[in-house]
């Protein structure tokens, strides 16, 4: 039985072309494709993702990729450059495991490794996005608030938002009509399993007691998200 | 010749069955269950260990029909690119219908050994409950589970030998999992942690440690201190394997002193890994067992400077593997070929893995090794540039590679000096080391490595390409000319249907 895993392959070009070899980013039309190129060379990872799920315009907190998308056009100077590292899936080849214990050696504080769960420093949960391939892995210590993972996720995964937060960083839970506008529209909303494996809407807790219980976060549409609210509900009122 | 295989045939199966025995290697065995019927119904009643390298590859209920024997298996669930996400996360590789399809059966499992393959909770505890006879669990690149399923192993495997849990994912659960050991416990001989997150009670583990007078490898997570670790050794002075846990400690204390002679007691210790936090001013507490260390693996320590490296190296004259970080840095590596003349395996793992970092590893400290390693035969090198004049040399002093990877921080990085492609390097390495088994290729690369590879690699077994060659010529170079590929693993190269589809009567064999 064949053994052979391939991804991501595809392109056939002919002659030694350093453009090529590039892992280019960018959301589809972006100046970065070549013309009549099509699906061949690199696909960045966000472009495979927005051309499954064919995601719809944003009206509520659009993301500002303005700035992002020039930074990560090629310059015209750069002879043979590395494929853009930040979205490098899986290089360097190394193990999650050995870069979750990297990433918790490097944050040295200790008062930081002593909090949280069994005194290690970083705390990596999967990320899924319905319609994704491919899962993902954030730290979520490396942010102080939900609006710095929503930008975090929202470079992962492709232009997806969490919606209004307020100014106490949580989401009005309270104000039914709110909710229901959100869960109704097609955007994407995340959500997370806490610890008890209940899957909650991610936003109904100030940050610092959102990072502890989460497990996993999953984005999925909102329709879909529905079903969740009542209990996150739920839970919300009988934490006040 | 008729007369023979006759002869051969009035063998009675105990006798048959007698020689097998002598077949360790399952391709041996697997070999022998082709040559005729009677063969292979002695073999296939006969066995007792058995490998499957896919776990899609065959059900259990045809493993349980062939081999109703057997004792021991071993499965792999997922392709190896999964370890850097480059698999989709519902592939598979579930062992509840193994263990389920086996416990059914009434089959006599002592040993389970799955690596990348997803594990429940309810397969652990399902295990647990339906082999009276188990020995022996060994868990490499798993997930799924959580301390909850240990805890079941711990209560109900009343023969336990063997608990080996390497980089799993685990989910802990704040249990006490270690203190589930019964008191009648006393039978292991491999215990090993150090992969879990959470804490274990000290107390619980010490009092394990001291019944199980044939303890011979613990691995300790790092919730385990020093001190605790240094009463743990005062009861197993017999270990051969010792992974610590944290390594971190006042080093003018007398718990460092302590543990130094503690260690001093410990004659048999030769393989040394774990200082999942360290201080490096705690380190030469270690230096007792250092000049008898076969194994060191310091991969998990970004925090020792290079120059702490160097110094704990030059105790250890005897090391056969070493796995280390990139920390360590051309001058490193320089002491170690100096050092370290039985050296036979290298792992040089990246420290920083988000930059193309402060590495300072490039194609200087391999030549250095080459030179001074002479039994050097397995490599895995992290490094930020590569040169082909450092492959040629590579080549020649060291002809006996059985694995080489080279995996260079940029991908498409090419010669340091010349600014050519690493084909010739690379051509190199295949055409001198003849019995070269696995190979991972990365630099700026084009067809003709793959042309070299086709033609010199004869024993090669196991290829890894990435971001690598300009057309389908590429791999059909490789899959025409490696007779023996058994795995093959591509990622962000340009081949496309035409060559992949040109042999598909190769893939059989693969």
């Amino acid at each position: 039985m064949a053994d052979i895993e391939l991804s991501y392959g595809g392109g056939n070009s002919e002659k030694l072309d350093f453009e090529e070899t590039e892992l280019r980013l960018g959301l589809p039309g972006a100046g970065g494709q070549k013309a009549g190129n099509g699906g061949a060379g690199k696909r960045g990872y966000e472009e495979t993702v927005d051309l499954k799920l064919n995601l719809a315009a944003k009206e509520i907190a659009p993301m500002n990729l303005g700035k992002d998308q020039k930074k990560l056009l090629p310059r015209p100077d750069d002879s043979v450059k590395p494929p853009a590292k930040a979205q490098m899936v899986g290089w360097p080849p190394v193990r999650s495991f050995r870069k979750n214990i990297m990433a918790v050696q490097k944050n040295g504080d200790t008062e930081e490794n002593e909090k949280g769960s069994g005194g290690v420093g970083a705390a990596f949960v999967k990320v899924s996005m319905d319609g994704a391939p491919y899962l993902r892995k954030v730290d979520l210590k490396m942010y102080k608030t939900y609006q710095e993972l929503s930008d975090a996720l929202g470079k992962m995964f492709g232009s997806f938002t969490m919606g209004k937060c307020d100014t106490q960083g949580m989401m009005d839970f309270m104000n039914e009509s709110k909710l229901m506008d959100l869960l109704n529209s097609s955007d994407y909303v995340p959500t997370y399993e806490d610890k008890d494996g209940d899957w909650m809407l991610v936003g109904d807790v100030p940050w610092e007691m959102f990072v502890d219980p989460c497990k996993r976060l999953r984005i999925m549409k909102g329709t879909e998200a529905k079903g969740l609210a009542p209990k996150a509900m739920e839970k919300c009122k009988s934490r006040r | 010749m008729r007369l023979c295989h006759s002869m051969m045939n009035y063998f009675p199966e105990e006798v048959l069955e007698h020689v097998f025995d002598f077949l360790t290697s399952h391709r041996d065995r697997n070999a022998v269950s082709l040559v005729c019927k009677s063969w292979y119904s002695v073999e296939r009643l006969s066995r007792e260990k058995v490998f499957i390298g896919n776990c899609y590859a065959i059900n259990p209920e045809r493993l349980i029909a062939r081999f109703p024997r057997v004792r021991s298996l071993t499965l792999k669930g997922k392709p190896h690119f999964a370890d850097f996400n480059l698999v989709p996360h519902d592939w598979g590789g579930y062992v509840y219908p193994w263990i389920d399809a086996m416990a059914k059966c009434g089959i006599n499992l002592e040993e389970l050994r799955l690596k990348r393959m997803v594990v429940s909770d309810e397969s652990l505890e399902l295990l647990a409950k339906s082999f009276p006879n188990f020995k022996a669990l060994v868990l490499v690149s798993c997930e799924g589970f959580t301390t909850d399923g240990l805890a079941a192993i711990a209560s109900n495997c009343r023969f336990l030998r063997e608990l080996d849990l390497q980089e799993n994912d685990v989910d802990d659960r704040k249990g006490q999992w270690l203190s589930c050991f019964p008191d009648t416990c006393t039978s292991l001989v491999s215990l090993n942690f150090a992969c879990l997150k959470g804490e274990v009670n000290m107390a619980a583990l010490e009092r394990l440690i001291a019944r199980c007078p044939n303890l011979k490898s613990l691995r300790l997570n790092h919730s385990v201190p020093l001190d605790a670790l240094q009463k743990i050794l005062v009861q197993a002075p017999q270990l051969i394997d010792l992974g610590t846990g944290s390594f971190v400690h006042d080093p003018d204390s007398e718990i460092c002193n302590k543990l130094k002679n503690v260690l001093q007691k410990c004659t048999s210790i030769r393989s040394l890994s774990g200082f999942l936090d360290v201080n490096s001013r705690c380190l030469p507490s270690i230096y007792p067992v250092c000049t008898n260390l076969t194994s060191l693996n310091l991969s998990y320590a970004p925090e020792i400077f290079s120059i702490e490296l160097i110094k704990l190296i030059r105790h250890c004259k005897k090391l056969e593997r070493l796995w280390i970080l990139d920390t360590i840095g051309d001058k490193g590596l320089v002491v170690v070929a100096a050092t370290c003349k039985e050296l036979q395996e290298l792992r040089v793992f990246p420290s920083d893995l988000n930059g193309m970092g402060n590495a300072e590893v490039t194609e200087v400290g391999l030549v250095a090794i080459s030179a001074g390693c002479p039994k050097l035969n397995s490599l895995l090198y992290f490094c930020q540039q590569m040169t082909n004049a450092a492959l040629v040399t590579v080549a020649k002093n060291c002809p006996n590679f059985i694995r080489f990877r080279l995996c260079t921080l940029n991908p498409t990085i090419p010669d340091a000096m010349t600014n050519q492609p690493l084909d010739e390097g690379f051509g190199a390495i295949v055409r001198s080391c003849k019995g070269l088994k696995r190979l991972s290729v990365s630099g700026l690369l084009t067809d003709q490595v793959f042309l070299y590879i086709g033609m010199y690699a004869e024993q090669l077994e196991m290829l890894s390409i990435a971001f690598a060659g300009n057309s389908d010529k590429g791999m059909l170079y490789v899959l025409n000319g490696c007779k023996k590929l058994k795995k093959l693993e591509i990622r962000d190269s340009p081949f496309g249907d035409v060559a992949l589809l040109a042999d598909t009567g190769k893939y059989q064999t693969m």
